[in-house]
């Protein structure tokens, strides 16, 4: 499916400080259905703090996160509980509950939320972890698993629901190249085939070339977004040398 | 909360179509929060109608997502046992994308089956054993290694990490008095009235004194003590040396080439042997000083006479004894809670299972050493 041009998420003058140490300041943006986008940045730039804000674990200093028109950190019950089927969060170690399977970790949401007879959820489970590449892995605990497929099996609990925007907190760490190449493949497959929006936080440059279709890249020094648009394009004719060094791994002043 | 479908729910209607080809046509939104109605209105229809052929129109579909796809595929399964053949028609993109990323056989085949181990008696009888012995040898070889340790830092002083000692000196000591205190006050005390309440009809209530100090000195202090250290310090021993497991953090202390024992476990006991035996005076003190609260402001004795009979009935060799005694309480609950937090093995349920036994085991141990103390006082003295 090509990304279309609604919005989907909508990023409105936010502002994100921790005590008196802000972060970012003014930032706004927009996602769009369909599509992935990728949040780059140096270290300490603060990627993973927006992606925070954008499904609403941390609150804004000011500003404000829109998800299909819901504001994130409503405090209406009602809102909130279309909000969280609405997304799901891949963590950086997949953030598994160590305690219980695989099977079990996927169906929690399934049993939480919907009133779906055993069997049925059982089915789409089985379905979600086929969908990753972990089909007959349902009954192993995630301490036996390698950290790619912690990942995946992260992303199938992630995909439980069927939400329609997934969140990526640095996918690719830690993994080695072509696992990280096959997560990337499987996410682009499920972007395509779903039609899910993702939100990615990311500094691997291969990564970045494979999935994203536009990107948006922080900077710690001005506090706000530098670049917008696609990697290639940006590459390859942006004049802002912050933005050429990153991608031709520059370190920085040279 | 249940999931309720903002946007519109999913309607199936049904028409005939030439003698039993039945046409379905599905409308609106199919995905997970109308799965439940969808998949028995599919149930009934299939039981009413015995179709001959089923055609689905998915036309008027307006949202699928990969549950819905999942109840059509079922659909088609369940009349293919049937041998009723299924044909889709309008199918969407989306739709079309969801079917060709499912996986039909991996779906609909028969669930894995849970692998089931269930032990005989006899085996569980033979497990349990093994663990037994298992424990034994491990806490055997830390003891050993704490010995060692201990053996070490007493010929070179310089090698203990002061800094660190002084830190859970601080951690077990300075900041557990209050709690011990307050604990061995009311203890005290309630001692006092327990005994006055027999002593009184002899009209021996200055003997009240001479068995509140007694048996603080002789017992309770130093259990109570070590009761509380452990759950204070015994557990979180265990909590941090086995959070630092999991984070690999030990493993990293032993790559660079120190000795986990020494490093992480010998600063936590030898703190403990230092604070414990301060905090078990303290105790006694705190517990002498209910019972002469009680005795003061109870029984008409005054401060003086309590507290003179107190000293009449404590021997100093029962003061030493006991202070002998909680030194040992304290390797036993600073080395169990350690030894328990190298065991953590995987994650976070791992590391609430053995703080959880460093604390009863820690208990168990006091329990049985003030035993044996108990056994062979008795012939000493």
């Amino acid at each position: 499916m090509k990304p279309g041009t609604r919005s989907i998420i909508d990023v409105d003058n936010l502002t994100a400080s921790y005590g008196e140490n802000v972060i970012f300041r003014d930032v706004s943006f927009q996602v769009f259905k369909g599509e992935i986008l990728v949040i780059l940045g140096g270290s300490g730039c603060g990627k993973s703090t927006l992606l925070k804000h954008m499904f609403g674990l941390n609150r804004p200093a000011s500003g404000r996160v829109l998800i299909n028109g819901i504001d994130v950190s409503t405090n209406d019950e009602n809102e909130l509980a279309h909000l969280r089927r609405n997304i799901g969060v891949l963590f950086q170690s997949g953030a598994l509950f160590g305690s219980m399977t695989l099977a079990e970790n996927v169906s929690l949401p399934l049993e939480t939320y919907t009133d779906l007879p055993l069997e049925m959820i059982e089915r789409i489970v089985r379905m979600k972890l086929s969908l990753v590449g972990l089909a007959g892995y349902e009954n192993y605990l995630p301490s036996e698993l390698s950290g790619g497929m912690k990942k995946r099996a992260g992303l199938a609990r992630a995909m439980a629901l069927d939400p329609t925007v997934l969140f990526f907190d640095e996918p690719s760490a830690g993994l080695d190249p072509i696992t990280s190449a096959g997560l990337d493949n499987l996410m682009k497959k499920i972007n395509r085939g779903l039609g899910t929006t993702m939100v990615v936080v990311t500094h691997e440059l291969d990564s970045i070339f494979s999935i994203a279709d536009r990107v948006i890249m922080l900077d710690k020094d001005s506090k706000s977004i530098i670049a917008t648009g696609d990697p290639r394009d940006l590459k390859e004719s942006s004049q802002d040398p912050r933005v050429r060094n990153f991608f031709l791994r520059n370190p920085e002043g040279k | 909360m249940k999931l309720e479908n903002p946007i519109d729910d999913c309607q199936v209607s049904c028409a005939e179509k030439d003698g039993n080809d039945l046409l379905l046509s599905i409308s609106g939104s199919l995905s997970l929060p109308n799965l439940l109605s969808v998949k028995s209105r599919f149930q009934s229809i299939m039981s009413e109608r015995n179709p001959g052929k089923i055609t689905l129109d998915l036309a008027d579909i307006t949202y699928v997502d990969s549950a819905g796809v999942l109840s059509l595929l079922q659909l088609e399964l369940n009349a293919a046992r049937k041998s009723i053949p299924v044909y889709f028609v309008n199918v969407s993109a989306e739709a079309r994308n969801i079917m060709d990323l499912i996986d039909r056989s991996t779906v609909l085949d028969k669930s894995t089956p849970v692998e089931k181990n269930e032990l005989t008696p006899f085996e569980q009888v033979g497990e349990a054993s093994l663990k037994v012995a298992e424990d034994f040898t491990s806490i055997t070889i830390f003891l050993g290694d704490l010995l060692l340790a201990l053996s070490q830092a007493l010929l070179h002083p310089a090698g203990i990490r002061w800094k660190d000692f002084f830190f859970y000196v601080k951690r077990a000591g300075v900041d557990g008095l209050p709690i011990v205190a307050l604990l061995s006050f009311l203890l005290g005390l309630i001692i006092a009235f327990m005994s006055s309440l027999q002593l009184k009809q002899f009209g021996a209530n200055v003997y009240v004194a001479s068995l509140v100090g007694f048996g603080m000195v002789r017992e309770l202090g130093p259990i109570l003590t070590a009761i509380i250290i452990a759950g204070r310090s015994g557990s979180a021993f265990a909590a941090e040396i086995g959070t630092m497991k999991v984070n690999e953090e030990v493993d990293a202390l032993v790559t660079m080439g120190f000795n986990p024992t020494r490093f992480l476990a010998l600063p936590k006991v030898l703190a403990a042997m230092l604070v414990v035996p301060i905090l078990t005076l303290y105790s006694d003190v705190f517990g002498i000083l209910g019972g002469l609260m009680v005795g003061v402001m109870g029984f008409d004795l005054t401060a003086f006479s309590y507290l003179q009979q107190t000293v009449k009935s404590i021997d100093i060799f029962d003061v030493v004894t006991s202070l002998v005694k909680s030194v040992l309480f304290a390797v036993l609950i600073a080395g169990i809670g350690c030894q328990r937090g190298f065991r953590v093995k995987g994650g976070a349920e791992s590391v609430g299972l053995y703080t959880t036994s460093a604390v009863v085991a820690g208990l168990f141990l006091i329990i049985i050493a003030d035993s044996l103390f108990a056994i062979i006082l008795y012939y000493v003295h």
